[in-house]
C-alpha cells in the first residue's frame, strides 16, 4: 500500500467537524486550567486578606494612645530639698507626688480624701513620673517653674476610651462612677486626647502595657540578624561553590548533599537544643544574648542559603566556564571573575529568604533564654535581648487586656520587617539580573 | 569576602573575650503563674534601684528549678519562681550539682478558677463533681470503673445537660499539680474503695486524667485556654485568678463548694482552690551577683505584695499580715529550705 492509497482511503466528509470538536475540547481544557489557577490564587488572596484585616483591625489602635495634659509645678522643696542640684538626688526624688499634686489641682474636691486621691491617681500611668523626671534631669534649671505636658493614662483608661472595655462594672469594667466622671470631664475639656504612641517605638518591654515598647525586640532582632548574616552568607556561599565547582562527584559529596537537604527540613527547636548544648554549655557564651541567638539562627538559615546558592551556580551556563578556562583562567579565577557574579542575584535572593526565615523563628531562641522579660534595650550583641517574634509570643501570653492590641501591633511591625527584607531581595535580583 | 572573614574573626574573639563577664545581672526563671508578678517587681526594681533590670524567663516551675539547680556558676539563675513547693528530689538534684543552700519565700496566694464563657448557665460545682468530670477512673457503687460520664447532668442532674469538656493545664504547668492536689486528691480520698488501695495504685486512681476527649490538656499559656473557652461556650476551663480578674467581661467562674472566686474569698481561704506561690533563692549568689538582696527586699516590701500593693493589681492574692511578716523576716535571713 502506498501513501497515496492511505490518503485516498480516509473519508473526507466530516473532517472539519471532527477537528472543530477536538479543538473545542483542547480549548475547554485550557479554560478549565486557567479557572483552577484563578481560583487558587483567589483563595490565597482571600486567606491573606482575612489574616491582614484581622491583624490590622486588632492592632492599628495600638499605634495611638490616650494622654492627659497636666500642669506640673516643679516644686524645689520636693525635688531638691538640699538645693545642691545633685544628679542622684534629682533622679530619686518623689515625682509621683508632683504628678499627684497636678492631678488634684484639676479636681480639688478630692484633696482631703485619701481613697479618692488614690482613685484619681489610678488614671495616670507611672510613665508620667518618668516623663517629669527625664525633663528635670535634662534641664535642672526648670526646677521652680510650672511645666505643661502630656502624660500617658493607664492602659485601662486607654482601653475604655478606645471602646475595648465596658464602662459597666458588672461587665468587666474597671472604673467607679467617680472615675468615669473624671474621665468624661477631662475628655470634654480637651485635656484627654489620643496621640501617636511614641512609647511603642522608644521603649523596651514593660509590665505596664501603656509603657511597653518594641525597641528592645527590634534591636535584638537586628543584632541576631547581623550575626546570622555575617556567618551564614560567607559559609553558605563558600560551601555551595566548593560543592558545585570543585568537589569531585562521589559517594561522600552525595552524602553531604543529602544531609544538607535534610537539615533544611529539621524543626528549628532542634537547632535551639544544639545551640544550648554547644554555645552555652561548652563555649559558655552568655545566656539570652543575640550573639548566641544569631549563632542558632545561622544553623537554621545555612541549609536554605547553601541550597539556593547551589541552584544559582548551576543555572550559570556551562559555556561561560568553558570560555573562561579556554582563555587560560584558573578555576579559581573562573569562579570568582565569571561564575559568581552571574550567580549573585540568585544567591542574594536565597540569602534573604534564609534570613527572612531566621527573623521569624522563636523556637531556637526559647532554649537559649531569649524568650524572657527584658526591659533594657540591648547595647551590644552580648547584652540580654529578645526578638520580634518572641515579643509577639510574650505579649500574647500576658493577661492584661491592653496587650491584645499590642500583640497585633508587634505582628504588624514584624510583617513590615519581613516586607522590607523581601522587597530588598527583589530589588537586588532586578539590579544584578543578567540574561543570556 | 576576605574582609568579611576578618570581621568575623574579630567578632568571634570579641565574643569569647567578653563572655567571662556574665553574671552582672540577676537572672530569674520559673513558673508562668509567678511570671507577671516577678516581672512587675523586676521592672520596678530596675527603675528605682540603680541596678540592671533582672532578666525573667517563664520556663514553668519544673523547668525553672532544673535550670536553677544546674550549678552555682554566675551564668545559672539566681532565683527560681514556683507555683508549687520544691520537692525533695529537686533539692537532692540541687545538692548533687553543688547548690547546697536554697532559701524559700512565700510571696502570696493564687486562686484557681473553673471558668466558662460569659452568657452560659452559671455552674455551681463541688470538688467531687469536678473530680468525677476529669478523672480517668471513678468509683461507682464501690467499684473503680472507667469514667462513664458524658454530660455534666450524668454526674448531678442539677448541672447542665452539656457534654463535659474541660480545658486544663498540661503536666508541664505548676497549676496541674495544684489541680491534682486541691481537687483530685481531696475528692478521691473520700471514697473507701480508693482509701483501701496501696500508695502507688492510689496515686494512679486519683491523679490520672481521662483521655477520652473530655479533659483536654493545654500545654501553652492561659491565653490559649481563654480563646478555647470563648470559641466553645459549653466548655469549662481551668485558669488562674489573674485571668478572671482581667477578663471579667468575657468569662465567668463557677462557684466551688458554694464559694465565688473573688479576691476576698481567696485571701481568706474560704474559696477552696487556692495555693501559695514561692520563689527560691540561691544563697551562694548573694553578694556575688549585685542586687539580689535589694530585689528580694523590693518583692517582699509592703508596697509590692500587700493587699494595696502593685502586685495585687496584677492579680496576686496577698498573704495574711502575720504570714507576710514572717516571710519578710525569712527573706532577710534566707535560711535553707526544709520540707
Amino acid at each position: 500500500m502506498t501513501d497515496t492509497d492511505l490518503v485516498q482511503n480516509i473519508p473526507l466528509t466530516g473532517i472539519a467537524e471532527k477537528v472543530g470538536a477536538r479543538l473545542n475540547r483542547r480549548h475547554a481544557a485550557e479554560r478549565r486550567f486557567r479557572a483552577y489557577g484563578i481560583a487558587s490564587v483567589g483563595m490565597a488572596v482571600v486567606f491573606l486578606a482575612v489574616l491582614l484585616t484581622s491583624i490590622i483591625g486588632k492592632g492599628y489602635s495600638a499605634f495611638y494612645q490616650h494622654e492627659v495634659q497636666i500642669s506640673v509645678a516643679l516644686d524645689p522643696a520636693v525635688i531638691d530639698p538640699d538645693g545642691k542640684r545633685d544628679h542622684h538626688a534629682l533622679a530619686v526624688a518623689d515625682y509621683r507626688a508632683l504628678v499627684r499634686t497636678a492631678m488634684v489641682s484639676m479636681f480639688p474636691e478630692v484633696a482631703d480624701n485619701r481613697h479618692e486621691r488614690r482613685e484619681l491617681m489610678d488614671l495616670v500611668s507611672e510613665g508620667a513620673e518618668e516623663l517629669v523626671r527625664d525633663k528635670v534631669l535634662a534641664n535642672p534649671a526648670l526646677i521652680g517653674t510650672t511645666q505643661t505636658l502630656w502624660v500617658p493614662v493607664t492602659a485601662n483608661v486607654d482601653q475604655l476610651l478606645k471602646g475595648h472595655m465596658s464602662r459597666d462594672l458588672s461587665r468587666g469594667g474597671q472604673f467607679s462612677e467617680r472615675q468615669l466622671g473624671w474621665i468624661d470631664s477631662l475628655t470634654a475639656h480637651g485635656l484627654l486626647k489620643s496621640h501617636f504612641n511614641t512609647w511603642l517605638w522608644t521603649q523596651g518591654d514593660s509590665r505596664q502595657p501603656e509603657l511597653a515598647g518594641l525597641l528592645g525586640a527590634i534591636v535584638g532582632s537586628f543584632y541576631s540578624l547581623v550575626v546570622t548574616l555575617l556567618l551564614s552568607f560567607p559559609l553558605g556561599v563558600a560551601t555551595a561553590i566548593y560543592l558545585e565547582e570543585f568537589a569531585p562527584q562521589n559517594r561522600w559529596t552525595d552524602l553531604i548533599e543529602v544531609n544538607i537537604n535534610n537539615l533544611a527540613a529539621v524543626p528549628s527547636i532542634v537547632f535551639g537544643l544544639l545551640g544550648l548544648e554547644m554555645f552555652l554549655n561548652v563555649f559558655h557564651l552568655p545566656r539570652s544574648a543575640p550573639l548566641v541567638g544569631g549563632l542558632a539562627l545561622t544553623l537554621v538559615s545555612l541549609p536554605t542559603i547553601i541550597i539556593a546558592a547551589r541552584v544559582a551556580l548551576k543555572a550559570v551556563p556551562p559555556w561561560i566556564r568553558e570560555a573562561a578556562l579556554g582563555l587560560g583562567a584558573s578555576r579559581w579565577q573562573m569562579v570568582v571573575h565569571h561564575v559568581l557574579p552571574l550567580a549573585m542575584p540568585g544567591i542574594l535572593t536565597g540569602t534573604i529568604i534564609g534570613m527572612a526565615r531566621a527573623v521569624g523563628e522563636t523556637a531556637p531562641l526559647l532554649m537559649i533564654g531569649m524568650v524572657a522579660f527584658i526591659v533594657d534595650v540591648p547595647a551590644s550583641p552580648l547584652d540580654p535581648a529578645t526578638a520580634l517574634p518572641v515579643q509577639v509570643y510574650l505579649w500574647a501570653a500576658s493577661p492584661e487586656r491592653a496587650f491584645v492590641e499590642r500583640t497585633s501591633a508587634a505582628i504588624i511591625v514584624l510583617l513590615l520587617f519581613l516586607g522590607v527584607m523581601n522587597a530588598g531581595a527583589i530589588y537586588l535580583r532586578k539590579k544584578f539580573e543578567r540574561r543570556w | 569576602m576576605f574582609r568579611k572573614t576578618f570581621a568575623l574573626a574579630a567578632f568571634a574573639t570579641m565574643a569569647f573575650a567578653t563572655a567571662a563577664q556574665a553574671g552582672d545581672q540577676i537572672r530569674i526563671v520559673g513558673s508562668s503563674t509567678v511570671y507577671p508578678f516577678a516581672t512587675a517587681v523586676a521592672e520596678q526594681f530596675g527603675k528605682t534601684s540603680g541596678f540592671k533590670t533582672p532578666v525573667v524567663e517563664s520556663t514553668g516551675t519544673g523547668g525553672g528549678l532544673k535550670l536553677f539547680c544546674a550549678g552555682n556558676g554566675p551564668d545559672t539563675p539566681s532565683i527560681s519562681d514556683a507555683s508549687r513547693r520544691i520537692t525533695q528530689s529537686e533539692i537532692d538534684n540541687c545538692a548533687a550539682n553543688g547548690v547546697k543552700h536554697v532559701a524559700e519565700v512565700v510571696i502570696g496566694y493564687d486562686g484557681i478558677v473553673v471558668a466558662q464563657a460569659k452568657g452560659g448557665p452559671k455552674m455551681a460545682l463541688n470538688l467531687d463533681e469536678l473530680y468525677r468530670a476529669m478523672a480517668k477512673t471513678v468509683p461507682v457503687n464501690g467499684k473503680l470503673v472507667a469514667n462513664p460520664y458524658k454530660k455534666w447532668s450524668d454526674i448531678n442532674p442539677k448541672l447542665p445537660k452539656e457534654d463535659i469538656v474541660v480545658f486544663g493545664p498540661a503536666s508541664n504547668h505548676g497549676t496541674r499539680d495544684a489541680v491534682v492536689d486541691l481537687i483530685m486528691d481531696k475528692a478521691c480520698e473520700q471514697y473507701p474503695v480508693i482509701k483501701a488501695l496501696a500508695k502507688g495504685p492510689k496515686q494512679v486512681a486519683c491523679d490520672a486524667m481521662r483521655e477520652d476527649g473530655a479533659f483536654i490538656e493545654v500545654s501553652e499559656n492561659y491565653t490559649v485556654t481563654l480563646q478555647k473557652l470563648l470559641a466553645m461556650p459549653s466548655a469549662v476551663g481551668i485558669l488562674t485568678y489573674s485571668y478572671l480578674d482581667q477578663n471579667g467581661d468575657k468569662i465567668q467562674a463557677a462557684t466551688i463548694d458554694g464559694q465565688i472566686a473573688t479576691y476576698d474569698n481567696i485571701a481568706s481561704g474560704k474559696y477552696p482552690l487556692s495555693r501559695p506561690l514561692f520563689f527560691y533563692v540561691k544563697t551562694s549568689h548573694v553578694g556575688k551577683i549585685p542586687g539580689i538582696k535589694e530585689y528580694i527586699a523590693e518583692f517582699t516590701s509592703e508596697k509590692a505584695w500587700s493587699k494595696d500593693g502593685y502586685l495585687a493589681e496584677k492579680g496576686l492574692i496577698a498573704a495574711p499580715d502575720a504570714q507576710r511578716k514572717a516571710e519578710a523576716k525569712k527573706a532577710k535571713l534566707l535560711p535553707d529550705v526544709k520540707l
